[in-house]
């Protein structure tokens, strides 16, 4: 997985409040994408967001890119016998009538390569790839390292 | 090193040699798995660890109030961050009653999470959380005595950790309480603290 424009401009300053605005593409539904803020640029960045599949037929996230890493993939968080690892993922599931999460503790983003430091209140572009809807690019808000996901309900969307 | 795609490796010898043949430094601590042991008294633990702010931390300075423990590392984007935030958390909940408790993130990276590291760390977390690092020798001994493991995997011309990834409880007088499994329902955390605290 490459980052289509690497050295693009990145929008660190805007406001916090994309995450609560779903983005589709044919019959999925993109929200809730989010970030934790980072101590630098050396430690990989978090992606985490919902997708809704609306359709009748399965699809998959097989890929993400973003301006904001030389090297996002997909993981998933696997706890085994008490260890956790986390695998690379080729694909994550986004089955027929159902919403799929990547969250805290399962499949994320991981944003590894960072161009500069993911700060509290910023945001970045996410291009999400999906075996049969293709790309769509959604808005990533960059939450505090303690977030445990975006609180819409009190963002007034 | 050319980059390559993130390999895990199991526990094994074999996977021991693999790491090795990608010129990258591998250990785990507790010897031959046994899943089946419970953590020592923390009396029994043998360690000397320095805190984020650069104090000795021995066994001994954890006996005579309850300790929670997690292990982790700074560099990692999921399981810790989400963890700390938990106990963060919980913290909260507990109000001062949580002041009594011993509350440590180990690092299981000691080469990356240096003191200064983890206190830039912590700092975005409860103030009542202690980062503890050390040399590489006493984190395997701390890890030895909780049964805990950790072993560092390849990832991308980089390395990341895998490690035991629940939240140890002990009693005040340094006795086994219980764990709090990292995809356990989060409800049952409370209880479990508030009965090593009780005992
Ligand atoms: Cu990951």
């Amino acid at each position: 997985m490459k980052s289509v424009a690497l050295f693009a401009a990145l929008t660190l300053t805007a406001p916090a409040a994309f995450a609560c605005e779903p983005f589709a593409v044919g019959d999925l539904t993109i929200e809730h994408a989010w970030s934790r803020a980072t101590i630098g640029a050396d430690r990989p960045g978090v992606f985490y967001v919902e997708i809704t599949n609306a359709g009748s037929a399965d699809d998959a996230l097989v890929g993400i890119a973003t301006p904001a890493a030389g090297m996002p993939m997909l993981h998933e968080t696997v706890v085994t016998d008490g260890i956790a690892s986390m695998p690379h993922s080729m694909s994550v599931p986004v089955p027929a009538g159902q919403t799929v999460a990547l969250a805290p503790g399962g499949y994320h983003g991981m944003l590894m390569g960072l161009v500069t430091a993911l700060k509290e209140g910023g945001s970045f572009p996410v291009t999400l790839t999906f075996q049969r809807a293709g790309e769509v690019t959604v808005t990533v808000d960059v939450l505090s390292m303690r977030a445990e996901g975006p609180d819409c309900a009190h963002a007034g969307q | 090193m050319r980059a390559r795609r993130a390999v895990i490796l199991g526990l094994g010898g074999g996977a021991g040699a693999a790491a090795l043949t990608l010129g990258l430094g591998w250990w785990r601590s507790g010897g031959s798995p046994q899943p089946a042991l419970l953590p020592l008294a923390i009396g029994e633990m043998a360690f000397t660890l320095t805190d984020h702010r650069g104090r000795t931390v021995t066994p001994a300075d954890w006996i005579g109030r309850p300790t929670l423990a997690f292990f982790g590392f700074t560099w990692c984007p999921d399981v810790c961050p989400t963890t700390l935030s938990d106990i963060s958390l919980w913290l909260e909940d507990l109000g001062p009653d949580a002041d009594r408790l011993n509350v440590a993130f180990i690092t299981v990276d000691p080469e990356r999470d240096t003191e200064a590291v983890l206190a830039d760390y912590v700092a975005n977390f409860d103030p009542r959380i202690t980062g503890l690092t050390g040399p590489l020798a006493e984190v395997e001994r701390v890890a030895a005595g909780f049964r805990a493991r950790f072993e560092k995997v390849p990832q991308d011309g980089s390395y990341t950790m895998n490690h035991t990834a629940g939240v140890f409880l002990f009693r005040a007088d340094g006795r086994f309480a219980s764990i709090i499994d990292y995809h356990e329902d989060r409800r049952f955390a409370l209880p479990k603290i508030r009965r090593a605290l009780g005992a």
